[in-house]
């Protein structure tokens, strides 16, 4: 269900760097609502996209950053595609997520940040992503424990799922990750 | 002819029946296939939602590898990475200093010079001839349609690849193969990709509606190109029932499995003994 957008709280900060992170100018948006017409997730957020774009024109950082939209969009693009003014409304999804990430911001949907969080520890672990492994530790995360047990279960004898990890490359990725943090942190 | 080639993370496990087809499919139109040298995950979703620089970064390592072997062009059979790789490439293109990070975390300043193309791309752009040559089953009973998810055509401003609303690509090829390709509305409708993990109730919701107009225009099966796509509409069709009180009973196929079933090639080598919806059924038709 979306939820009213009102003024409370102005940012401009965060709408300059929600900007720099796109390249784009959020103030072309003249509110159309196709990109929320378009999106498929749409009647599970809080805010739509449209309202998404209009708090990020007000500064209204806490609201963007709490919100679940911003979790819950799936990066499928469809907005982005139809949008008439040339707004990266996905791009825009991003940059919040890493704003909220950046800022320690408590997601207002904990899954989601921490699949990400899940598979980029795989990925710096092995190179590679490992499913069983990313479920593990996304398990030990949500505490989920049941949640697909018997898909996973069939999933392994059908030969789908792997319990051996795949190894590749593991010093290069290491290095690309410290060096991204290392060239981010003298950024701020 | 020769590409470089870049599997994906799925490709020995989930989306193994792709890698699988895909190959059988090259082998017998003489296309070899080099796996990228120490390839290494794109970094999905998850990078591009965690940090810009980390997104950009692992794509465009793989990408100089296959340059370090001045090889031009690279398949990419993965959705997900074949979208990740097109968006590095954008997004080095229209930033110096991004491109100048990027050559710092990867060590090695990048030529941007090899072409990133998906199994669909390297199909239609000529070798249309030569597939109908290789076809020796009649597959004319398989009333199919095509599913290409929402990412393997958009953006265009950078994807650059068939029609970003409605795409033909995998049409065509099945239909010169002789499969009864029907038409319908949700060719480009998001299934949920990744939301599978964390909120399924979601991707049961998507998938439902997928399934719906498919069998409304009256499809046997769904062909698809996306090993995320085939995941979130095979191995939850049965949860897609069970919420949703239906009875949906349709094999979802890797475009490639159904040019290999045309070609002759036996189900076990191309992996359609791994579906969750079972295709046997379908199979004795033909």
């Amino acid at each position: 269900m979306e939820k009213n957008v009102s003024q409370n709280t102005v940012n401009n900060d965060f709408m300059k760097a929600v900007q720099l992170d796109i390249g784009e100018n959020v103030n072309l948006c003249y509110q159309c609502k196709k990109c929320t017409a378009g999106c498929p997730v749409v009647h599970d957020m809080d805010y739509t996209p449209t309202q998404i774009i209009h708090a990020v024109r007000l500064g209204m950082k806490d609201l963007v950053l709490k919100s679940k939209t911003i979790w819950l969009c799936a990066s499928c693009e469809t907005c982005t595609t139809r949008c008439p003014q040339d707004i990266d409304i996905a791009g825009i999804m991003d940059a919040a997520r890493i704003i909220a990430k950046r800022e320690k911001v408590t997601p207002a949907i904990k899954d989601i940040p921490a699949l990400h969080k899940s598979f980029l520890q795989i990925i710096k672990m092995f190179g590679r992503s490992y499913e069983l492994g990313v479920m593990g530790l996304l398990k030990l995360r949500t505490k989920e424990f049941s949640k697909d047990m018997s898909l996973g279960i069939k999933m392994l004898k059908l030969g789908k799922l792997k319990i051996l990890p795949q190894i590749s490359n593991v010093s290069k990725v290491k290095k690309i990750f410290s060096k991204v943090n290392k060239i981010e942190k003298d950024k701020r | 002819m020769i590409y470089s080639y870049f599997p994906g993370c799925t490709y020995h496990s989930t989306g193994k029946e792709y890698d699988m087809s895909f190959k059988a499919v090259c082998s017998i139109l003489d296309i070899e296939l080099k796996d990228v040298n120490n390839w290494i995950c794109c970094g999905s979703s998850s990078a591009h939602t965690t940090s810009k620089l980390l997104s950009v970064s692992l794509p465009i390592q793989n990408l100089s590898e296959v340059e370090k072997e001045n090889l031009n062009e690279v398949v990419v059979p993965c959705v997900s990475c074949y979208s990740r790789f097109k968006k590095s490439i954008y997004e080095i293109e229209n930033d110096s200093q991004l491109m100048k990070d990027v050559s710092e975390v990867i060590d090695y300043q990048f030529q941007n010079k090899v072409k990133v193309l998906n199994p669909l791309e390297i199909f239609k752009n000529g070798m249309l001839e030569e597939i109908r040559d290789k076809v020796k089953k009649d597959l004319s009973e398989i009333k199919m349609v095509c599913y290409y998810g929402c990412i393997l055509t958009r953006p265009p401003k950078f994807m650059k690849f068939d029609g970003c609303e409605y795409p033909v690509s995998m049409d065509e090829i099945l239909k010169d193969i002789g499969v009864n390709v029907l038409d319908w509305s949700y060719k480009t409708d998001c299934c949920g990709m990744s939301l599978s993990l964390t909120n399924s109730d979601i991707v049961l919701r998507l998938t439902n509606n997928i399934f719906e107009n498919a069998t409304d225009v009256g499809a046997d099966a769904i062909a698809v190109s996306c090993s995320l796509c085939h995941a979130n509409l095979d191995t939850r069709q049965e949860e897609v029932n069970k919420l949703y009180n239906k009875k949906y009973n349709l094999p979802i196929f890797y475009f490639t499995q159904v040019m290999g079933l045309a070609f002759g090639c036996g189900v076990k080598e191309l992996g359609l003994d791994k579906h969750f919806v079972s295709t046997d059924k379908l199979l004795k038709r033909i």
